[in-house]
């Protein structure tokens, strides 16, 4: 099978790739897939507590091409977005940016998980310990 | 320097010998004669080329070229061996015994046959991908009709000892077939030392063309008969009838010939090859184990599951290299190789496995760059791994809840 040559893009030149120390409360972390599955993400936002905006991301994937792409892509669109609109990115805008085959989709799909399971995790930090966050 | 991307796909299929097409040439221009026309010259001289073939074929695993059915290749070959015998002796019982670790075109016919009333029994495999003979003795019945193990894996390369079971069917009065695709040509076959009485090979992966294999049929001790599955004619002693593919049987014929003669030189090499491929990523990367049995397997094959990345994304960073994965991201199902799960292997194992299958034509050259490519995309994509960053941080990945999709 052929690979878009976005895929191909962003398997060569991934941006965003690494991590953030999970510990801080500005940063959320979100951990989708399972190793018997064939893919795991992981993607995480840190994001500035004065604008309450997503000042940078990382990820680090174990998968496919598209996986691959597919998280470098997801972390470019969160960042400088706020948690609202960063949960308002959908797998099949992922999808059409990369033109993914049928077979593909759910790589766009975990994605769109990883954005939603690092928001998550950064509220829930941020519910539980109100006193280091004002936003 | 070489050819990119470099062919590293063996067990798959392989380049068809210069040799093999230059005997194959004059069958398609001024040798077009039907073999089948015993009343003109055209057809005596076509009859000619499949009779040198059949020979040729036949002595490659030491039978007699009576004993050779020419087929279109494995697949209908192991669909003519299993169905047949099934059809043929349903009198007698309706038990066939077989391994988790067949190709397709051997377990499928099976559990076809299995829709239609058989009993089939797929023996497990250790941990090397090996049926013991004692298994086999074991999973025999009364109802028993065939047995029918492959000589070698085609993913793994994991050789089974075909001599003492063929012992044991022999003993048993149960007849043995072995799908010798990937093992004809790669390693010693003889029919006669290792007992077998159905043979199924084909010509694309011994440097012949594709479209073309063969059945050997034991003709004597005993006689093995079979039901056809194509009526027509009555070609190939009435159990494959068509009109031969004459250019595709002669160049089978010089295939057989040239792997016969150079057999023994031609595995001592590509053992040199493997070994060196071998040695040069497990010296250079961690975790990278192999896959298969380490001494009874083909001399050209090598399967490694690397770990912490997975397979296809591997493939997609070594572009300049071809090679094949168990792990089967593209299809719908995400299951990975049922070969590689049936040794044992975790799934993320497998979906981290990369078969390297070196043959003919591939140089100690192409081997040092395949080293280089493969080491630098595995080390770039564990730089990218959550599974290695969590395995650095020395967090057992068996005990991580995943968020199963």
């Amino acid at each position: 099978m052929a690979y878009s040559t976005k895929v191909l893009e962003h398997y060569n030149n991934p941006r965003n790739v690494g991590s953030f120390d999970k510990d801080d409360p500005m940063v959320g972390t979100g951990i989708v897939g399972a190793p018997e599955c064939g893919d795991v993400m992981k993607l995480q936002i840190k994001v500035n507590p004065l604008t309450g905006l997503i000042e940078d991301a990382k990820f680090k994937t174990f998968g496919c091409g598209s996986a691959i792409a597919s998280s470098s892509l997801a972390t470019e669109w969160v960042k400088g977005k706020s948690l609202d609109a960063a949960l308002g990115i959908r797998n099949t805008e992922i999808v059409e940016e990369l033109a993914l085959p049928p077979v593909k989709v759910h790589c766009s799909v975990l994605a769109e998980d990883a954005i939603k399971a690092a928001i998550k995790n950064l509220q829930d930090k941020q519910a539980n310990a109100p006193q280091t966050v004002n936003s | 320097m070489f050819k990119l991307p470099v062919y590293m796909d063996n067990n798959s299929t392989t380049r068809t010998d210069p040799r093999v097409l230059e005997a194959m040439m004059p069958y398609f221009t001024e040798k077009f004669g039907n073999s089948a026309s015993r009343n003109h010259a055209y057809g005596w001289e076509t009859e000619e080329g499949v009779d040198l073939a059949r020979e040729q074929v036949a002595s490659i695993i030491n039978a007699s070229s009576k004993e050779i059915i020419f087929t279109s290749g494995a697949t209908e070959s192991n669909n003519l061996a299993i169905k047949g015998v099934a059809a043929m002796y349903k009198k007698k019982g309706n038990h066939i015994i077989s391994a988790s670790t067949e190709h397709k075109a051997v377990i499928d016919p099976c559990m076809r046959l299995e829709r239609d009333g058989c009993k089939v029994t797929f023996l497990p495999v250790d941990k090397f991908g090996l049926v013991s003979p004692q298994q086999v003795a074991d999973a025999i019945t009364d109802k028993t009709i065939l047995v029918s193990i492959m000589a070698a894996n085609n993913e793994i390369g994991t050789v089974h000892p075909m001599k003492e079971i063929g012992a044991i069917c022999k003993a048993k009065g149960v007849l043995f077939h072995t799908d010798a695709t990937q093992a004809v040509g790669k390693i010693p076959m003889d029919v006669e030392d290792m007992g077998i009485d159905l043979l199924s090979m084909t010509a694309h992966k011994m440097y012949g063309p594709k479209g073309i294999g063969a059945l050997y049929v034991r003709r004597k001790d005993p006689r093995v008969r079979l039901d056809a599955m194509l009526d027509g004619g009555g070609h190939e002693r009435g159990m494959r009838s068509g009109t031969l593919n004459v250019t595709g049987i002669v160049g089978m014929g010089m295939a057989a010939e040239i792997c016969r003669k150079e057999l023994h030189s031609e595995s001592e090499r590509l053992l040199k090859l493997r070994n060196r491929l071998h040695e040069g990523i497990s010296s250079k990367l961690e975790d990278a184990y192999l896959n298969g049995h380490p001494i009874h397997r083909l001399p050209g094959n090598l399967n490694i599951s690397f770990a912490f990345v997975e397979g296809e994304g591997l493939m997609m960073g070594i572009k300049d290299v071809a090679v094949s994965s168990g792990s089967a991201c593209t299809s719908a199902s995400l299951e990975p190789s049922y070969v590689l799960k049936a040794l044992g292997l975790g799934d993320e194992l497998a979906h981290s496995s990369i078969r390297f299958g070196l043959g003919r034509f591939n140089t100690e050259e192409e081997v040092d760059f395949v080293i280089n490519d493969v080491v630098r995309a595995v080390n770039h994509l564990r730089d990218m791994s959550p599974l290695y960053e969590m395995h650095r941080q020395g967090i057992d990945l068996k005990t991580v809840q995943w968020a199963a999709h």
